[in-house]
């Protein structure tokens, strides 16, 4: 084993260091944190358009009144921002940078400019879509699936500067995770630790790998979909436009056939860190580590055979509406067969309910509700009737909730002390855990009900609606915006206790958790370069409670030494000159 | 810049900038596929679209599909030179095949100014929209991998980082292939 090539002492210097930096940890911390500002706005956008759905015509504290124009952009940027702007840059940014590399035992990703040149983009595509919101006509306001004409034409829009900002937006988005993706998946082809065979794999690795397979082969599509949709927009051709030709449902396929991978794109990752955050909190060896592996695969080969779902109202041949409701069921049967994976993880281990243990279970309970109603979209029968209602609305976020939220505060609360070299608040985390999850589900489960008895969504104004105006669905709607409020409160928990434990936290060991997987080798935080002496893998990474061993882990980078008897399963090192 | 131990490694065997490289090619394969399905689908629902794509200019379109398969066949022997370890007769073969793309480029202006004052512009209708579309889309490539080209040459030159040959060679292929798919879709079905 060399020396690290890089100099660890030498300071490079404030904007070196955080503006120009090519480390994965940096890059990584730039995401998450990129993401949970952007949150900000999309939780802000949120509360100013559930205020309004609550109280009509009132005028909302920090916003002021809210005109029909700000209701429309405020739900599509609320969309727009949380899935493209949190979920993907802290899921996959975040903790695809942070931890591949640590992970895989190595010092970097194998393209660190690369990884730089991503993360510029990034912020490029942010500062664009922030710059949207104070453009002449405002923020773009044809809701987060963009569907022409209402997208393709700024006469029916009305905002002919914010729609192509958006698309600008979006598709400096896509560049960006792409050339992040291409560093993913060549890092963990071709720069894992000596020893650490396919099967070593951690499996949050596994997951973000395919979840960048499945971006890059969706995202293409709506790449030159949304090249037409902007010469629609600014040179006038009429690629969305059936007067000239054009086919408007066209987009919905494009948009779609990256939209519900995309939905993959994020699930498998907060799968992943769920998988780890259980199996360190069971103390148990995870169970069936190759069933979750072509369980995540089989989930990503099926989800590009459902897109159409969405369209069962668009008008597509009855005999491909039935094809796609057979598909979106199929795919149910690999995520569930995960989930009962993790659930037999649980089985007979020794449970300690930690912070990020809680996230961990909660993610399951939580998306469980979402994946069973969305038994009811997929059928198109079914999904005729609650097509674009509340019970849409409330499904996915019982979804996306769990995965942007919930495994992305399980992970947090679970490598903070990696990242910061600190300890997060307990106790704190506890209040912040319960005070969120349970607002969570006294906000949506209303709108189920509402949704059910026809509510529609994206409506500004129920009191135009007489048969949906009554004062029993207006009461569920306060429920749920109080709901809200509550929810967001409780966020403020989690910002102080972050900002508070990054000064004041009590200082983390290396492997606080007495966890197995090779970022634990690594200094808390991790140095430039990570690692004192590149690590070398004799075992999976998933050796808790071995009957042999008087430690209740056995980590990866540990050799079996005569102390400790060698147990079955551990292997001696390759001879690799890396 | 000091290279990282990560890209010293290589666990599959293929070596990390090549695989980079393909991984690259996928996500482009999918963008151009994306596009051409839904020509496609369109073009079949309407067999009018014949009487537009008879006024494309089948002669420039053809002799730039014989300047840019030519201009492969230098990348090729680039690579060979390049596994001599000959940087400079590589460099020069790069430049040659920089060279095939300015070609092709000329052409295509001239061939789309003559359209375009024929009055056949993009927003005529939705062939010519297509046709634009994904030509100047392929066109973008085709300068991308020029200036790509030209970095790569400068380096081989100096014999220095010569597996850049062969990935600049791959990305050239690839804009090739491509080109093989836009010039019978765009030009010769009528």
């Amino acid at each position: 084993m060399t020396g690290h090539p890089h100099d660890a002492a030498r300071d490079p210097g404030f904007v070196k260091k955080y503006l120009w930096s090519t480390d994965h940890k940096t890059i990584g911390l730039q995401y998450m944190l990129t993401g949970m500002a952007m949150a900000l706005i999309g939780a802000f956008a949120a509360y100013v358009f559930r205020m309004q759905a609550a109280f009509p015509g009132a005028s909302v504290p920090l916003f002021g009144p809210v005109e029909a124009a700000d209701y429309n952009y405020l739900v599509t940027m609320h969309g727009t921002i949380m899935i493209f702007w949190v979920a993907m840059p802290v899921l996959l940014g975040g903790f695809g940078n942070y931890l591949i590399p640590l992970m895989l035992g190595c010092d970097d990703m194998v393209f660190p400019r690369v990884n730089r040149l991503s993360y510029q983009i990034f912020f490029l595509s942010s500062v664009v879509l922030v710059a949207s919101f104070f453009v002449p006509g405002g923020a773009f306001g044809g809701a987060w699936t963009a569907y022409p004409p209402l997208s393709a034409n700024s006469a029916y829009s009305m905002t002919p500067f914010g729609s192509t900002l958006w698309l600008l937006a979006v598709a400096l988005e896509f560049v960006a995770f792409l050339l992040g993706g291409i560093n993913f998946i060549t890092t963990t082809m071709n720069s894992r630790a000596p020893g650490m065979k396919m099967f070593d794999i951690p499996i949050i690795i596994w997951t973000i790998v395919i979840a960048a397979v499945l971006f890059m082969g969706s995202v293409g599509p709506l790449v030159a979909g949304a090249v037409m949709l902007l010469f629609d927009q600014v040179v006038g051709t009429g690629f969305y436009d059936p007067a000239r030709g054009g086919d408007p449902v066209l987009w919905q396929h494009l948009f779609w056939f990256f939209g519900h991978p995309e939905v993959y794109v994020l699930l498998l990752p907060a799968m992943g860190i769920v998988a780890e955050v259980m199996v360190v909190f069971a103390r148990k060896k995870l169970f069936a580590y190759r069933t979750i592996v072509y369980s995540a695969v089989a989930t990503g080969i099926i989800s590009f055979f459902v897109w159409a779902h969405h369209q069962f109202v668009a008008g597509i041949d009855p005999r491909m509406a039935s094809l796609f409701s057979l598909t979106t069921l199929i795919i149910s049967i690999p995520v569930a067969e995960m989930f009962f994976v993790y659930i037999a993880t649980l089985y007979g281990g020794s449970i300690r309910f930690t912070t990020p243990m809680l996230w961990a279970l909660g993610f399951v309970a939580e998306f469980l509700l979402g994946g069973v109603t969305g038994i009811f979209l997929g059928s198109a029968g079914s999904d005729i009737y609650f097509h674009d209602t509340y019970f849409v609305v409330a499904h996915f976020h019982y979804t996306f909730f769990p995965i942007a939220f919930m495994a992305a505060f399980a992970g947090i609360t679970f490598w903070f002390p990696k990242m910061f070299g600190r300890m997060m608040n307990e106790t704190w985390g506890k209040v912040h855990f319960w005070g969120t999850v349970i607002a969570f589900n006294i906000c949506f489960i209303p709108l189920f009900i509402t949704g059910t008895a026809g509510d529609h969504r994206r409506v500004f104004d129920y009191s135009m609606f007489a048969e949906l105006a009554t004062p029993e669905m207006q009461s569920l709607r306060i429920l749920a915006t109080r709901a809200l409020l509550v929810t967001l409160a409780f966020q403020v928990v989690f910002v102080i206790n972050f900002v508070y434990s990054l000064f004041r936290g009590t200082v983390a060991e290396a492997n606080p958790w007495k966890a197995n997987t090779l970022e634990w080798l690594a200094p808390s935080p991790p140095p430039h370069g990570n690692f004192a002496a590149m690590p070398v893998v004799y075992r999976g990474p998933y050796e808790y409670n071995v009957p042999s061993r008087a430690l209740d882990y056995w980590p990866q980078y540990e050799p079996a030494d005569a102390t400790d008897p060698v147990a079955p399963g551990a292997r001696l090192p390759l001879p690799q000159g890396a | 810049m000091t290279t990282t131990l990560a890209a010293t490694r290589s666990v599959t065997g293929i070596p990390t900038g090549r695989l980079g490289v393909w991984w690259v090619l996928v996500s482009e394969i999918v963008i151009f596929g994306g596009l051409l399905g839904a020509y496609i689908m369109h073009r079949i629902g309407h067999p009018d679209w014949g009487d537009q794509a008879i006024h494309t200019n089948i002669w420039a379109g053809g002799f730039n599909t014989f300047v840019l398969l030519s201009s492969s066949l230098s990348a090729v022997l680039a690579h060979q030179a390049a596994e001599r370890g000959d940087g400079k007769s590589a460099a020069r073969l790069l430049l040659l095949t920089a060279a095939g793309g300015a070609t092709f480029l000329v052409v295509k202006a001239f061939e789309w100014t003559a359209e375009i004052t024929s009055g056949f512009t993009i927003g005529s209708n939705l062939f010519w929209s297509f046709y634009y579309t994904a030509a100047g889309l392929h066109a973008l490539h085709v300068l991308a991998g020029m200036v790509i080209l030209l970095f790569v040459a400068a380096t081989a030159a100096k014999n220095l980082e010569l597996h850049r040959v062969e990935n600049i060679g791959i990305y050239w292929h690839f804009v090739d292939i491509v080109w093989i798919f836009l010039f019978p879709l765009l030009y010769i079905a009528k």
